[in-house]
């Protein structure tokens, strides 16, 4: 099968793969790039678990044609922590035990992202609506919204 | 939080300065980084894909088996059926006396489960592995299936499972698993009122976000390194063992973080399987669940009817137990027989009963097979037997926690089972929920504890 050549950013790095024509992203991500942050919990656009950012939006990793990303700016759990420092979400994930097993995790907090990357001040039914694209079987969900409302309050306080 | 050490008399007297003081989980910043590794976040150059071909029918017998065509398929590399497999017949817990072998690990003669493996193809990529299944031929006569436990145990009924004779485990006490205490006709002869209910549960899948998985290295040596999700480590090298007849020194099992398990990754059903086919293949294998798969095959929590007949007085003693469980097995035993006895042995719960008889039955059935899942064999039981409470204190119009209080048991109680009772704190437990709750119940229920004997 022809190989397609594909470039885009991930976490702030240039890639460049050839990949065959109908790869996803998710298997490009994990087996060319090994960045296993993205998981593969249904590959049927249903868990959440395989969310990544793409050019700041977020999208699912298993339905997205590796193709479509030429250009893009890609972005997930694995690229979040700068110099070895946690983003805010991640300290509160960790603080909140809002991270069980830890296989949602990833998707959980990318998707958390883009709801504080355009609302930094989100209700708790912002939320809910924010994460409920995500399957978490551990937690019950309310300790991940107890930590993504105390994320956006460390924000603002270290914002003012 | 505060903790109450007098609740209990066996508590050390030593201060507990862990306890009530939050800490991080050891795997958090793993977790919120992406750096913990699970089993299927590693490539190895070369991997086949191992798909299944599964039974389209609840019970059939297999007349034949076609894989020419499959084999003939564009990256398909090896074909494995039930006589590639050394030992094929295996049970989970045979290394803990739970017998006899009553399971394939790949189908002969007969299927006796819808999506039960028959034949596994190992391609080079997931797609071809699935267009060699499509092309798999498996000629199949089908049986009259049972579908539900009281047709499995109607007179003649069609026998699910060969092994076990007719279509229940037979424990060293029978039919059933059975545990007596007293005379329950006696105790129901004394009762003011009896009730008899009957409770009943579907079975529950554990659906945990990262499906059943392992991916299988060969080393070079004869050895291979397996990694794995499952929570059940030294089962599935001490199956795999026997499955493969291969010594546990060849075998090197990797596990670690699990992505939600709950029972569900206890059977040993991926790991020989993919085991086999990276030796004959000499290549690293991957076989992991989609997640129809994970949903449809692998084990749920058992389906279970349960049958409680009380004796009561009016002041709220409880004087005779008769509980009749069955719990579904599906085809195989797999965790089941353990489960039962676990549930014979756990009613008539924490309350003391002077008149008990229990008859737990594990049942075949043509289902998927269940297996563990949180508190299999209890779990069901538990809200089987406090609804029954609550419908027993309103028969005689009594407050359902001072009913309980009433029949709590203590330190020293003798169980059904005939192990005396330690540690009890189901009265002072009791006592501070009613607290917490504002729940009224009179002065003299304050003053019970689990440490002074019944009159």
């Amino acid at each position: 099968m022809a190989k397609v050549a594909i470039h885009f950013t991930l976490n702030g790095s240039e890639k460049a793969e050839f990949v065959e024509s109908g790869t996803s992203l998710l298997d490009v991500l994990r087996e060319k790039l090994a960045d296993f942050s993205p998981k593969g919990g249904c590959l049927q656009g249903t868990c959440g678990a395989c969310s990544v950012l793409i050019d700041g939006e977020i999208r699912l990793a298993c339905l997205t044609l590796a193709e479509t990303c030429e250009g893009c700016t890609i972005e997930t759990a694995g690229g979040l922590a700068k110099d070895g420092v946690l983003h805010p979400l991640q300290i509160a994930f960790a603080d909140g035990f809002a991270t069980q097993c830890g296989f949602c995790t990833g998707g959980m907090i990318v998707a958390s992202k883009a709801l504080l990357d355009r609302n930094p001040a989100p209700s708790r039914a912002d939320v809910i609506e924010a994460i409920s694209g995500n399957v978490c079987r551990c937690t019950g969900y309310e300790p991940i919204i107890g930590a993504v409302l105390a994320a956006a309050r460390a924000n603002s306080t270290n914002k003012a | 939080m505060e903790l109450r050490k007098a609740y209990f008399a066996d508590e050390r007297r030593d201060d507990l300065k862990e306890i009530g003081q939050s800490r991080p989980r050891s795997d958090a910043f793993g977790h919120v980084t992406g750096r913990t590794s699970f089993f299927a976040d590693r490539t190895f150059a070369g991997t086949l894909h191992l798909k299944m071909v599964r039974s389209p029918h609840h019970h059939a017998r297999i007349r034949s088996i076609d894989t020419s065509e499959a084999e003939r398929h564009p990256g398909v590399v090896k074909i494995l059926t039930a006589k590639d497999v050394p030992h094929n017949l295996y049970t989970i817990l045979s290394l803990i006396q739970v017998g006899p072998e009553d399971e394939h690990v790949l189908a002969e003669e007969k299927v006796r489960w819808k999506g039960e493996a028959v034949v596994a193809v190992l391609a080079e990529t997931p797609r071809a592995a699935f267009e060699g299944v499509a092309k798999v031929r498996i000629d199949y006569a089908p049986l009259p299936a049972v579908l539900d436990m009281e047709a499995a145990l109607a007179p003649g009924a069609p026998i699910v499972n060969e092994r076990h004779g007719g279509n229940y485990y037979h424990y060293d006490s029978g039919a059933s698993r059975k545990v007596r205490l007293g005379d329950v006709a006696d105790g129901f002869g004394r009762a003011d009122h009896i009730l008899e209910q009957t409770y009943a549960s579907a079975p529950i899948e554990h659906a945990p976000t990262e499906t059943t998985g392992c991916i299988v290295v060969p080393e070079g040596n004869e050895r291979f390194t397996c990694y794995t999700n499952t929570q059940a480590m030294f089962f599935t090298l001490d199956n795999a063992s026997i499955i493969l007849q291969m010594p546990g020194h060849k075998l090197h099992m990797v596990g670690g973080t699990v992505g939600g398990g709950f029972g569900g990754k206890v059977d040993v059903i991926v790991e020989p399987i993919a085991i086999l086919g990276a030796k004959l293949t000499g290549r690293p294998v991957s076989f992991i669940y989609g997640r129809e798969e994970e949903m449809q095959i692998s084990s749920p929590r058992a389906a279970e009817r349960i049958v409680l007949k009380d004796g009561v007085t009016r002041d709220g003693r409880i004087v005779a137990r008769q509980v009749h469980c069955y719990v579904d097995a599906g085809a195989y035993s797999r965790h089941s027989p353990y489960g039962t006895q676990k549930g014979a042995a756990h009613f008539p719960g924490p309350y003391t009963i002077p008149n008990v008889s229990i008859d737990s039955f594990c049942v075949y059935t043509n289902r998927t097979p269940s297996s563990a899942m949180r508190g299999f064999g209890v779990t069901i039981g538990d809200f089987a037997l406090e609804v029954q409470m609550d419908k027993l204190a309103r028969l005689i119009g009594m407050d359902p926690i001072e009913f309980r209080l009433i029949n709590a048991y203590r330190d020293g109680d003798l169980k059904a089972h005939r192990q005396p009772t330690e540690g009890a704190a189901l009265i002072e437990c009791m006592q501070e929920a009613s607290r917490v709750a504002n729940w009224l119940i009179a002065d003299r229920f304050f003053e019970l504890s689990s440490r002074t004997r019944r009159d």
